[in-house]
């Protein structure tokens, strides 16, 4: 990365920055928040992002820059806040990142960037995060979007197979590179979990759907209604359609179940069917909107997990006015992968983490009308490095509740793989993609995202899209399958339990 | 938007809708359905594909008006537009020639069973359909059912056509004669097919049901459609819709499909009540073609239960 090194607009010495605080995020107070679907974060203002700002230390070798999956250039576009130009801040942004209004919102930032910040090790890290998430707004609302110029056409189709974060940041880029660019959506909406999993109240849809139209603007073709695999088939696209390159992004959707007595209870959701009505049917605006969910009025739900899904879960019924909202997790929590923003966020509004607990058992009738947890004590680590649950015996107990939302992890979509013939998955049914190319076994198909690396995260797959994008351009202009010397990419360990 | 290009009332609240949707018309096999969303606020509900044509790029769906959504569908004409049509959805149906296959169709069912009657038929089977309903006025697809089956029984449950009694009367007339049978494939009512099952269960004949679990995105991503099949959870929408009757839990799957009844009723009365937000809603998003829609049957007030 060439980069010519910038003016610091920073007025105050070194010795000054380091004593300044964290500005605090406004956020909506926890008692009126806990009712409604508005966002939480309110975001910063002027003052604050330039308070916080001041606080950077402009770092010789910035180190935020390479905790970024994606390398955004962390100090330049801080330093452009300093200087006042937020839309030359995001400008710089998007050079790295095509979505940072949503990245600015729902990247675990304490693991990547906040978390390779210097200023992190003496006192809290610069917020990066909110920062982000202020050059971006600041961008949609002066609805000036600096669409990037596209090249020449070349002429050539590449078919995109999932519109979450991984199919829109390849399409993004592939645009830009002249090429014609259609993404096949299996739902009627478009973003993936961006639109069908992450609430309203932490990612409002006006921000994927601007960044959407953005892209329709510079041409990009949407399909929705479309699942590969089934309305058409990848070797369909190639030959009958005229595509030559497919990139899958088909995420990792499909829903883990525990097989444990009682799932099949009214009233036992996955977390997947729970947010999906919710959060894309609108069921919380139901009878306005006609999908259906279980009324959480005064009712006592237990959400089962300890990641992000299932503090969105639980935070969602508790908007659909649930009384009590028991979090259910197996280990402590201080190995809940959710990010530690969220877990606070649930805390104040008052979501009740039971750590150390498992469910063993549903009981009821027709619905369910109580979980049977055990309690656990951690031993030693396991392969993800965190440490063991071991069930106590006899410490079982019962909790009584009428809905339960089960979110302990996804696995791979398989509709693309299983007609797809010569596509090579792993054990898990996972896609096998080389890490540097994204190249998978099959000549002109790229896949990228949690379909390959198993449940993850946001940036990641946008960096797989980007990653994508370039080896597809590559494909594409020199016609050669280069054999690349990575090892195919190995799945991550599942973060959502 | 998926135009309507022809739509016709086959029986009271059953209508049938041709719908442009050329990429599912082509790919389209017997036993796979789609899953239509009417308008912008509107449900998702799976539907099986009755007919496809894939040169003129149509399929057929058979609807019968039972809350909501369905009465909502059954009111649009042609020129009239779909917001969403996805599929095709589900396994196909297993097509071999078995030899013998005993097609049983209640009620809307029929509509369901038909295609792969059709396609049992080609595939060389001698096939002998059994179809049931209420009574003479609800009976659908006779003509085509006779153009396509070897041997056709009428059941009504009043006797106002063809013999008085239940479909699982006619099967057990027929096995009771000796009537050789190698296949059963049964869409209907949940206790219909669980009878049907009942019957054939002892003497081993392969029975084949068409699941109709409550579904939300039809990929297999909610596991909404959970159904239990041999003490096992599957996914209808992918593992089905078809499965061995002999190994599904009839009686979890019509716990399941009460999940939502009080709130479908209230959906429904609203709908009755006052139809008109819904169809604004249309016309605004331009789904609606000229002229005026379908006058709204007044028999849909009895349809809310
Ligand atoms: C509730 C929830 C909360 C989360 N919170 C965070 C967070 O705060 N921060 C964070 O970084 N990450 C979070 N994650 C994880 C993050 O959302 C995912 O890692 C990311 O979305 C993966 O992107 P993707 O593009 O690979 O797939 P997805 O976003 O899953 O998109 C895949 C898309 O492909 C479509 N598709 C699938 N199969 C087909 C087919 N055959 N044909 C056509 N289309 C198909 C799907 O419908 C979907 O739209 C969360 C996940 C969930 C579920
Ligand atoms: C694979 C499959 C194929 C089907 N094929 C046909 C067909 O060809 N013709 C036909 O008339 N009907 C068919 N059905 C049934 C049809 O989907 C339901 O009648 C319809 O969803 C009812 O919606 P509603 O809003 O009108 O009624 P509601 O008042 O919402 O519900 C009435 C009943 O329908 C069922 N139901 C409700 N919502 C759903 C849903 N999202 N998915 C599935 N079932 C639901 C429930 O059991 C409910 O009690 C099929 C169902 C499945 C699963
Ligand atoms: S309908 Fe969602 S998994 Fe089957």
């Amino acid at each position: 990365m060439s980069q010519k090194p910038l003016p610091d607009h920073n007025p105050l010495p070194m010795k000054e920055r380091m004593k300044l605080d964290r500005q605090r995020m406004p956020e909506r107070p926890p008692e009126e928040r806990a009712k409604c679907f508005q966002e939480v974060n309110l975001g910063f203002g002027e003052d604050l992002a330039k308070q916080e700002s001041l606080r950077c230390l402009s770092c010789q070798k910035p180190t935020c820059v390479t905790a970024c999956p994606v390398s955004v250039k962390v100090k330049d576009f801080i330093d452009l806040i300093l200087a006042g130009d937020y839309l030359g801040a995001a400008a710089k942004i998007r050079e790295d990142n095509v979505l940072p209004g949503v990245t600015g919102r729902v990247c675990p930032q304490e693991d990547q960037c906040e978390g390779g910040c210097t200023v992190g090790k003496k006192k809290e890290p610069v917020g990066i995060g909110y920062l982000e998430r202020f050059v971006a707004d600041w961008e949609q609302r002066s609805g000036v979007i600096g669409l990037p110029e596209r090249a020449p056409a070349t002429g050539k189709k590449v078919a995109i197979i999932g519109s979450g974060p991984a199919g829109l940041s390849c399409a993004g880029d592939l645009i830009q590179r002249g090429h014609q660019v259609r993404v096949f959506e299996a739902l009627h909406d478009l973003g993936g979990v961006l639109a069908y999993g992450i609430p309203e109240f932490r990612l409002p849809r006006s921000i994927v759907k601007q960044e959407i139209e953005n892209m329709k603007k510079m041409g990009v073709e949407f399909e929705t209604d479309c699942v590969v695999g089934r309305t058409v088939t990848i070797d369909e696209l190639f030959h009958d359609e005229g595509y030559s390159a497919v990139f899958v992004a088909t995420g990792a959707g499909l829903p883990q179940f525990m097989k444990i007595p009682g799932e099949n209870l009214n009233g036992v959701y996955s977390a997947n069917e729970f947010l999906t009505r919710v959060n894309l049917m609108r069921a919380y605006r139901f009878p306005e909107y006609d999908e259906p969910v279980y009324n959480c009025k005064d009712q006592d739900v237990a959400v089962i997990g300890g990641g992000n899904t299932a503090m969105d879960a639980a935070r969602v019924s508790l908007r659909l006015g649930a009384k009590n909202v028991y979090l259910i997790y197996r280990r402590s929590e201080k190995e809940m992968p959710a990010r530690i923003e969220e877990v606070h966020h649930a805390k104040d509004e008052g979501i009740q983490i039971l750590a150390l607990n498992n469910p063993v058992a549903y009981l009821g009738e027709e619905r369910v009308t109580a979980v049977r947890v055990q309690k656990q004590e951690l031993g030693e680590p396991d392969a993800s490095g965190r440490r063991r649950p071991i069930p106590i015996p006899g410490s079982e107990y019962e909790i009584p509740v009428s809905v339960v939302i089960i979110a302990v992890g996804t696995t791979a979509n398989p509709l693309v793989q299983a007609t797809t013939p010569g596509l090579q998955t792993n054990k898990k049914n996972y896609i096998v993609a080389d890490p540097e190319t994204l190249r998978t076994s099959r000549e002109g198909v790229f896949a990228g995202g949690d379909i390959v690396t198993g449940a993850a995260t946001v940036i990641l797959a946008m960096g797989a899209g980007r990653k994508a994008a370039a080896s597809i351009h590559d494909w594409l202009t020199t016609g050669v399958w280069k054999p690349g010397n990575g090892q195919p990419a190995a799945p991550l360990a599942a973060t959502a339990d | 938007m998926f135009p309507i290009v022809e739509a016709r009332t086959l029986a009271p609240d059953i209508r049938q809708l041709t719908i442009f949707a050329p990429r599912i018309a082509r790919r389209q096999k017997p036993g796979q359905f789609v899953i239509v969303r009417v308008h912008e606020r509107g449900e998702r509900i799976p539907l099986t594909i009755a007919a496809a044509d894939p040169l003129e790029g149509h399929i057929t769906i058979i609807v019968q008006a039972v809350g909501k959504t369905t009465a909502l569908l059954n009111l649009l004409r042609a020129g009239d537009a779909l917001l969403d049509v996805v599929g095709p959805l589900g396994k196909p149906s297993e097509m071999e020639n078995f030899g013998t296959a005993v097609v049983i169709g209640g009620g809307v069912g029929t509509a369901i069973a038909f295609p792969t009657a059709k396609a049992l038929k080609q595939a060389g089977n001698h096939v002998i359909f059994i179809l049931g309903a209420r009574n003479k006025e609800l009976l659908l697809l006779e003509n085509e059912i006779r153009a396509v089956a070897d041997e056709l029984i009428v059941m009504t449950d009043d006797g106002s056509y063809g013999t008085k009694g239940f479909v699982t009367d006619a099967l057990k007339k027929l096995l009771d004669e000796g009537q050789k049978i190698d296949h059963v494939l049964a869409i209907g009512p949940i206790p219909m097919m669980k009878a049907v099952a009942g019957v054939t269960r002892p003497l081993m004949i392969k029975t084949v049901v068409s699941l109709n679990s409550i579904m939300v995105d039809g990929t297999g991503m909610c596991g909404g459609c959970r159904v239990g099949i041999d003490g096992d959870s599957q996914f209808a929408c992918v593992d089905g819709p078809e499965f061995d009757a002999h190994q599904v839990d009839f009686d979890l799957l019509t716990r399941r499909n009460r999940a939502y009844r009080e709130l479908e009723v209230s959906s429904m009365a609203d709908f009755t009540d006052d139809p008109m937000p819904d169809i604004e809603l249309m016309r605004a998003a331009g789904q609606l073609g000229a002229g005026d829609l379908e006058p709204i049957p007044a028999r849909l007030r009895s349809v809310a239960r």
